[in-house]
């Protein structure tokens, strides 16, 4: 490490390591220097010039922002000069701004108006006609107010740099300068709200959020996003037992600042009008509503009925419910049901990599990767996948490693990907020919120091030995991502949501069975055919499934509950309950219910989701992640391999969905935000 | 635009070609000692090419003043990136209309500085960005480049140098913010004309992040004079610190206004009273403004002994800048001067920093307002109150190009904005008009 640099500001020596901006130095030492323009990690605007500061032996106040430390400089912060540039860059802002705080959506957490409170200017001398454009929507989702706007170009760079869209620009020039998206007058782009997120004013506000409620008048609950697998944070605002807004407001979690529109919007589906509030029973042909007690006893007596006669059941998991939800369900099949036939829709071959890997030790054995080694290793080889669309977080922590670290992208893809525009080689390949490609990158990888694959569904079977086979060849460190499609596809793996080695019945298998007596659906929609054994769903909405079953449970979504998930890279986090579910019950709760009436609870013990987890933590292997990493909030990684899985491949079970930015799945479909975008109207 | 009659104090250097037949032609151009620079370039070594550059103590054109050897001796010759010569000819500065007689009427000498600022830094392709107004001039220009390219002074192994040269044209989208180097060297590269962040200075990361010499019109072309005739002959030409002529643009309240190639250190009362032909209708001088509106403005009184050069305006507090000489008299109204000057730059700031593009729309605003008879007492106060929280905290110099005079004027004219107050008419003529935009 080179020498770190010696500084002094406001009379306290500093230490810095060289390249370091000022206005860094200066927040690790603890002192603040305003700015707005300033981001981290963006590129620099010194456009506010807010963080004017005092160094010695310059002419005049420079910008923190712009400045790197150098040994032996002198900066004063708060000298009277200082706090007077600062005042009067407040005046001049405040010229042509609003004073509709009271109105303003941002009121409360607005940076200006914290900057204005600090450091002054709050008595205007302007006398003059304000400049005033009236408010555009530019998508359902982004609405512009400019006269609130500030210019600090934060939106127009986390668009181009951060998402790789460059959606927004800037037209005329001076004071009437505008913000304005590429295509005029609307905007074609991921939706995904970043803009908004990062607007320090009330410029940019959602369309979902705007004009609801005051920052101060809601919670906020931190949990994860139940749409993609890449696990994001997404702090839910709730009033009133109600989830007014995601976002990321405290820049925690794995994803840091970033959101998708999934993870900033698409929670509304919770409270679609379609969503099922009470039991539903088959009486004459009819789905009817009944109490939770009938529905129970019904289901209980069934499953009953046909354990006592040792019937045949097959079992469906959800690649969305809880992994104790999943554990629970594959104890409930096994232990209590005792059948095998559990399965769930596979849309990665991550049992495949977790074999392949195991048993492997030293230096150059290959690993998996979490999702901050996509931001910090020196290389990544996609195969496969469109992450923009379908791994947004994933993406544009590429895209971020490529803008801080100069990382080099590699690309085997069979369509143009937005990684294209900085990866070093992009192959375009057709189905089957990605080992060929990524062969034919051979030399290339071998000079990379490090290498982190990421590969879609492409890949399978033996096709994921034969990858990790290459990634030892190359003789440098290589980690390994397995894409799967949803937010706890990787749990319902771990978990076991998975067919009996010895004779168990895999999900196509299930469905076409004649001689099953009951199926029972966890949180997923296969659409069985016709009328066969009785079925029973538990689920968000009278899905295709639901609608040809016996018996229906309504759900909880997973921000009506608690629990733990596991995302792409194996990460496992909590879900925290945001809201209540008006009729509908946990996963958990349901099947404990049944548990119960059926006679069946001690054998599988309580039914509330830390005491399945600390069992998980003992039977689960290298689920014994730390606790109070997740109770804090944080990820925790499950052990780096997860030991050898006793399965049948089954390669041709998995098949990834593809799911875009603008669907999810079932819960895409009940999403009102992802269907109204310009964007998501080819998926109709 | 019509070339003024010249004087008989000017000095003719770059503007000897002015009047002659056909002067924008090459084969007048080459009649009259043209090209011959560019041969004896080329068979000087770059360090000699920009030795006699420092020696003819020729200091930027385009108003900054800086050295202009010593400009382009910092641009790394080593560098394995390709190096770019660009033309500044994006001339906006009110007040200035010296570089577009220099295309017109002489365009051969530009392209021969270009080829001299390239040999001396191993640079093979070069831009001439010319502003947009300036449209009828491309056609000029791009016709020169033409006849150089058919005679063999650009394009590969030139005049059997081996020296090769690419030279185009650009023009620019009539933003005085491109006037600015690194905010030109956006718009060259495509993009919205807005500054850069510097250091790095364009001599190491220019034109497309490559070493780039930018120079202004009337700096390149007197390096054909300088490496012809040798640096010492040009800065005998002036003072020391400051050789050779400068353009001027004499405009205002005087009886011949135009464009005359004087010595620097001329004497400011001399250029007014003889080559200017005095004030118009015999007024007396009010206010001057030695290099473009971006300079503090001067007063009679100022002028006194005053010459025409950079360390002089210096010390007057105020700057040569471009050469644009702006004369104005006893019945100018200085509050309407200070509009003038500020609707400009409310209507050229480019919106990027703050304290430019708000304080230049206020004090728009606030001036209009004052001017028209509704300004208060604390109106005074305030608005060299803001031009000074604008001074030295914009990005780029756009704002304390607004500040400066603005200040001035504030400051050395205060009784003329007591005289608009308590809503009486404006007691002076119109003169506004005059600061050409």
């Amino acid at each position: 490490m080179a020498d770190l640099i010696n500084l002094t500001i406001d009379g306290r020596a500093i230490q810095a390591a060289p390249g370091t901006l000022l206005i860094d130095a200066a927040k690790h030492a603890g002192i603040e220097v305003p700015a707005f323009c300033y981001y981290e990690g963006l590129t620099l605007a010194a456009a506010c010039r807010m963080c004017l500061v005092e160094i010695e032996k310059a002419p005049k106040l420079m910008t923190a922002c712009t400045q790197p430390v150098a040994e032996g400089m002198v900066v004063r912060t708060e000298t009277p000069q200082v706090a007077a540039a600062r005042k009067s860059m407040l005046e001049f802002l405040l010229s042509n701004h609003p004073l509709d705080c009271p109105v303003c959506d941002k009121g409360g957490e607005c940076e200006l108006q914290d900057m204005t409170f600090r450091y002054g200017a709050g008595e205007s001398r302007f006398t003059e006609m304000k400049v005033h454009v009236d408010e555009k929507q530019w998508s359902p989702v982004v609405f512009f107010d400019n006269p609130r706007c500030i210019l600090c170009y934060r939106c127009v760079r986390i668009c181009n740099e951060g998402m790789g869209v460059g959606a927004l620009g800037v037209v005329n020039r001076g004071v009437v300068s505008e913000i304005a998206p590429n295509e005029g007058d609307h905007l074609e782009c991921d939706e995904c709200g970043m803009c908004i997120d990062i607007c320090p004013v009330g410029a940019l506000t959602s369309g979902i959020y705007r004009y609801h409620t005051r920052p101060w008048e809601m919670e906020h609950v931190g949990t994860i996003c139940t749409h993609c697998s890449n696990g994001c944070k997404t702090t839910l605002g709730v009033r009133n037992d109600e989830i007014i807004r995601g976002n990321n407001r405290d820049r925690s979690g794995i994803n840091g600042e970033f959101l998708c529109i999934k993870g900033r919007y698409a929670f509304d589906f919770y409270n679609h009008p379609e969503r099922l509030l009470a039991p539903r029973v088959r009486v004459n042909g009819k789905l009817e509503e009944v109490s939770w007690s009938k529905a129970i006893e019904t289901v209980a007596a069934k499953f009953n009925e046909v354990r006592a006669r040792h019937g045949k059941f097959g079992v469906i998991g959800s690649n969305h419910t809880t992994n104790e939800e999943n554990y629970y369900l594959q104890k409930f099949a096994r232990k209590v049901l005792g059948t095998g036939n559990i399965d769930h829709h596979r849309t990665g071959d991550v049992p495949a990599l977790l074999d392949a890997l195991s048993g492997k030790s030293g230096k150059l054995a290959g690993k998996l990767a979490i999702a901050a080694d996509l931001y910090n290793k020196k290389a990544v080889l996609v195969i496969g996948a469109d992450l923009a669309l379908e791994q947004p977080f994933l993406s544009f922590q590429i895209r971020a490693n490529y803008r801080h670290h100069q990382a080099r992208a590699y690309v085997v893809t069979a369509q143009p990907v937005r990684e294209d525009k900085y990866a070093v080689a992009s192959v375009r390949v057709a189905a089957g020919g990605e080992l060929d490609a990524v062969e034919s990158l051979r030399d290339r990888l071998k000079a990379e120091p490090e290498l982190v694959i990421v590969f879609g569904d492409a890949i399978k079977g033996e096709a994921v030995r034969r990858l990790v086979d290459f990634g030892e060849s190359l003789g440098i460190p290589v980690q390994y991502v397995c894409l799967v499609d949803y937010s706890n596809s990787r749990g319902a793996v771990d978990m076991g949501l998975l067919p009996d080695a010895a004779g168990g019945l895999a999900l196509p298998e299930i469905l076409a069975a004649q001689d099953l007596d009951v199926l029972w659906v966890v949180g997923a929609n296969p659409r069985p055919s016709g009328s066969g054994p009785f079925l029973v769903v538990q689920d968000l909405f009278l899905t295709e499934t639901a609608q040809v079953a016996d018996v229906v449970f309504p759900a909880a979504s997973a921000y009506e509950k608690n629990g733990t998930v596991t995302n792409v890279c194996g990460e496992v986090q909590r879900l925290r309950r945001a809201v209540g579910a008006m009729g509908a019950k946990p996963d958990l709760e349901i099947m404990g219910l049944l548990a119960r009436e059926m006679g069946v609870a001690a054998e599988l013990g309580p039914w509330i989701p830390e005491t399945v987890f600390a069992e998980i933590r003992l039977n689960v292997r290298g689920y014994d992640v730390p606790l109070p990493v997740l109770e804090m909030g944080g990820a925790a990684q499950t052990a780096a391999l997860n030991g050898r899985v006793a399965l049948d491949g089954r390669p041709e079970l998995i098949r990834s969905a593809h799911e875009n930015l603008f669907t999810s799945g079932t819960l895409g479909r009940y999403s009102k935000v992802l269907n109204s975008v310009v964007e998501s109207h080819g998926n109709r | 635009m019509l070339y003024n009659e010249p004087h008989p104090l000017e000095t003719k250097v770059l503007t000897r070609r002015f009047g002659l037949e056909n002067s924008a032609s090459i084969d007048t151009y080459l009649a009259t000692e043209g090209y011959q620079a560019f041969e004896k370039a080329a068979g000087m070594k770059p360090e000699q090419i920009i030795e006699e550059m420092k020696i003819s103590n020729l200091r930027g054109r385009g108003g900054a003043g800086f050295p202009t050897g010593m400009k382009w001796s910092f641009v790394p010759r080593t560098s394995p990136k390709p190096k770019y010569i660009v033309v500044n000819a994006d001339e906006s500065e009110p007040g200035t209309c010296k570089d577009r007689l220099l295309m017109e009427y002489d365009p051969h000498q530009l392209i021969e500085g270009v080829l001299i600022a390239g040999l001396a830094v191993d640079a093979h392709a070069g831009y001439i960005y010319i502003r947009g107004e300036y449209r009828y001039l491309i056609e000029i220009v791009d016709k020169a480049i033409a006849e150089a390219y058919a005679r063999g002074y650009l394009g590969k192994n030139i005049r059997g140098t081996g020296f090769d040269f690419e030279l185009y044209t650009h023009t620019g989208a009539g933003a005085y913010e491109c006037g600015e180097e690194s905010a030109l060297l956006e718009s060259l590269e495509g993009k919205r004309g807005i500054p850069r962040i510097r250091p790095p200075f364009p001599a190491v990361s220019g034109a497309f992040q490559c070493p780039t010499v930018l120079n202004n019109v009337e700096s390149y072309c007197a390096a054909p004079a300088i490496i012809r005739d040798g640096g010492a002959a040009f800065a005998a030409l002036g003072i020391p610190k400051a050789g050779g002529t400068k353009l001027t643009c004499l405009t205002g309240h005087v009886n011949r206004p135009g464009v005359y190639e004087l010595k620097l250190g001329f004497p400011v009362k001399t250029m007014i009273e003889e080559v200017g032909g005095g004030i118009l209708d015999g007024k007396k001088l009010k206010a001057f403004i030695p290099g473009g509106s971006s300079c503090p403005v001067l007063t009679a009184a100022e002028c006194e002994g005053l010459t025409m050069d950079y360390d002089a305006m210096a010390k007057a507090k105020s700057m040569l800048g471009s050469g644009g000489v702006v004369v104005m008299h006893e019945d100018t109204c200085m509050v309407k001067a200070a509009l003038r000057i500020m609707r400009f730059y409310a209507h050229e700031s480019c919106g990027w920093c703050i304290p430019c593009r708000e304080g230049t729309a206020w004090l728009r605003k606030l001036l209009q307002r004052f001017h028209d008879g509704m300004g208060q007492r604390s109106d005074i106060a305030l608005i060299g109150d803001l031009a000074k929280n604008m001074l030295g905290k914009t990005f780029c110099p756009l704002g304390d190009a607004a500040a400066l005079p603005t200040i001035s004027i504030v400051e050395k004219f205060y009784h003329e904005f007591e005289d608009h107050l308590n809503g009486k008419p404006c007691p002076y003529e119109e003169a506004g008009r005059l600061v050409t935009a």
